[in-house]
């Protein structure tokens, strides 16, 4: 009955969802490849001078801003994401460990998911202001001089505090839902044993908890790290356009930015093969995420 | 207090151990709490400030509800049509949204239900395309909406459709719903055959409705996509009033050269933006929670 072929049938029920992944996600794809070779593209014209395999990467890697969006993109990807992933999983074990409250603190941890990223991004910058702002307000309460976090002529390394502040912030409220949901599966036989044992709670959370939420963890650190590469929308709510401090322009720049500074001069000649350069270079370094995580989850079924 | 935590040991000294350990924990959350809610906090206070109170230091902590200055909203509405880009973003994510589950359904009940040549295949192609970033569409995508000349000379129509058209469909969702078509049991399936009812109105008549939380989910978040979209309504608004809120918010609150915006009024029109999310959080919590937590599982 159901393995009775339903050729026809099935793709005129798939043909909705094809058309449009093909016209906007497959042939997308292949064209990147396509306008990477391309020398001194024009689209308004349509015209382009031969082909060439390197030169548009070369343009990318030579602009002013590639090693900084580097390193940027690498910081924020390498400190943010451990430093959520640690902190939820913490706060999902103490939620995990009380009855009374839990669906309320659950709500106010959630919050973040649900916000605007260009306005909570706006009320980060204003937190983090010099003058009037409350992170320096708190800061002089313990006896601490105040910082030009974000203001003008702010330096880098205080600017990319504030921002791995409201990227971590961010980037919580997901991993403790999934976390949560993954230690309320863990057979509480486990638990019970370690009792009758009086296991210290630190050694329960090391040699049992983590453990076992390992393959979890795992998972949602190498999608978090793909995710962070990505990082843009947060330094434009926080410092709009100019992707850094006023004075320090484009000293937060991340790799997405500059496929979108490319794009941005889209009339130039060859300027949307460099976009598509970028984005080639940034697929590559995801890919390698990807594949660490289908290598490491292959394995993990077998045990 | 005792359903908190199972008990272990039936000492007094043990009993008073687990209540100090489970106050620890509570200040702990609650401090996190406070970590969470402090931007929000920061954005409410702010947007009620008058100018003076914005400008003073050390900053004022907390406003007397009566002071509260109502008029910033009035001001943030007056430097950009704010009712308009929200117009905007509420049509944007209608259309697209309709256009989504409509597509998810078709596409996923093709995958959960009906055998055909290549099905494994053209899945596994699907599931593969999930991990290249959005990136590399956008650039093509682009060129193609500029070919298709909803750039050049803008129209609303124009605008709505490269807003909408290329969001109209996504593999996330129909590998989300084709999970819960599958739980579907087959004899019902082979009952409704047996029957003479066509596939067509069993997919409406007994899939939708089982499916119908995570169709639900799958609009929700959705909508929320939109509403948080920045880089593509960007790209394509050529006129202001063609803005969706994220770009029209941070257009409109470019801070000046000396790094000083119009905090309180920026702030209101954040508020703004924010709210109309916040709510739809609040009403539909269990859908989008559920969703959430979910999609971190498949793998």
């Amino acid at each position: 009955m159901l393995e009775e072929k339903h050729n026809i049938k099935a793709w005129f029920y798939l043909a909705p969802a094809l058309v449009l992944l093909i016209i906007f996600t497959f042939y997308p794809i292949f064209n990147a490849f396509f306008l990477v070779i391309l020398k001194d593209f024009n689209y308004l014209q349509g015209t382009y001078q031969g082909f060439t395999l390197t030169e548009n990467f070369v343009h990318v890697i030579r602009n002013q801003n590639f090693a900084q969006a580097m390193i940027n993109t690498m910081l924020i990807t390498f400190v943010s994401v451990p430093v959520s992933v640690v902190i939820a999983l913490l706060v999902s074990v103490w939620l995990n460990a009380i009855v009374k409250l839990r669906g309320t603190f659950q709500t106010i941890f959630f919050l973040p998911y649900v916000t605007n990223a260009i306005a909570i991004g706006m009320a980060f910058a204003f937190l983090f202001n010099r003058d009037y702002g409350l992170i320096n307000t708190a800061m002089g309460w313990i006896g601490l001089n105040p910082v030009n976090w974000v203001g003008l002529g702010a330096t880098w390394r205080h600017a990319m505090f504030s921002l791995l502040v409201y990227v971590v912030w961010g980037g919580m409220a997901f991993k403790i839902m999934v976390f949560l949901s993954g230690l309320q599966s863990i057979d509480k036989q486990y638990y019970d044993a370690a009792r009758v044992d009086s296991t210290k709670r630190s050694r329960i959370f090391r040699k049992i908890t983590v453990p076992l939420l390992s393959p979890m963890i795992f998972y949602i650190t190498i999608t978090s790290f793909i995710g962070a590469f990505k990082a843009y929308t947060e330094v434009i709510g926080m410092f709009g356009q100019r992707l850094g401090p006023a004075g320090n322009d484009r000293a937060l720049i991340t790799v997405v930015a500059l496929v979108y500074d490319a794009l941005d001069r889209s009339g130039v000649p060859g300027a949307l093969s460099e976009a598509a350069a970028a984005s080639i270079i940034l697929f590559s370094i995801t890919l390698v995420f990807t594949l660490i995580n289908m290598q490491v989850s292959k394995k993990r079924v077998h045990y | 207090m005792s359903k908190d935590i199972v008990m272990y040991g039936d000492e007094k000294a043990n009993r008073r151990k687990v209540i100090i350990r489970l106050g620890i924990v509570y200040a702990l959350l609650v401090a996190f709490a406070v970590f969470i809610i402090v931007p929000f906090y920061w954005m409410v206070l702010t947007a009620f400030k008058t100018e003076i109170q914005v400008f003073t230091a050390p900053p004022i902590l907390w406003i007397n509800p009566i002071n509260w200055q109502f008029s910033n909203f009035a001001l943030a509405l007056e430097r950009a049509p704010f009712a308009r880009f929200m117009g905007n973003t509420v049509l944007v994510s209608i259309i697209s949204t309709v256009g989504t589950v409509i597509t998810t359904v078709f596409a996923s009940f093709a995958f959960a239900r009906l055998n055909f040549v290549g099905r494994d295949l053209l899945f596994m192609l699907l599931i593969a395309t999930m991990m290249i970033p959005g990136e590399m569409f956008v650039i093509t995508n682009f060129l193609t909406v500029v070919r298709a000349g909803w750039i050049q000379d803008q129209t609303y129509m124009d605008a709505v459709l490269a807003m909408t058209l290329p969001f109209m469909t996504s593999i996330f969702y129909i590998f989300f719903l084709r999970q819960t078509f599958k739980q579907i049991p087959n004899e019902l399936y082979y009952a409704a055959k047996v029957d003479g009812t066509k596939d067509l109105q069993y997919l409406w008549k007994v899939m939708v409705p089982i499916a119908i939380p995570t169709i639900i989910t799958i609009t929700i978040l959705n909508a929320m996509g939109t509403w948080n979209a920045y880089i593509w309504p960007r790209l394509i608004a050529q006129r202001e009033e063609f803005r969706l809120v994220s770009n029209g918010l941070r257009d409109a609150f470019v801070d000046d050269l000396a790094g000083v915006v119009q905090y309180n009024e920026q702030m209101a029109a954040a508020l703004l933006v924010t709210l109309p999310l916040l709510i739809v959080f609040l009403l539909l919590k269990k859908y989008i929670m559920r969703g959430v937590s979910r999609s971190g599982i498949k793998g």
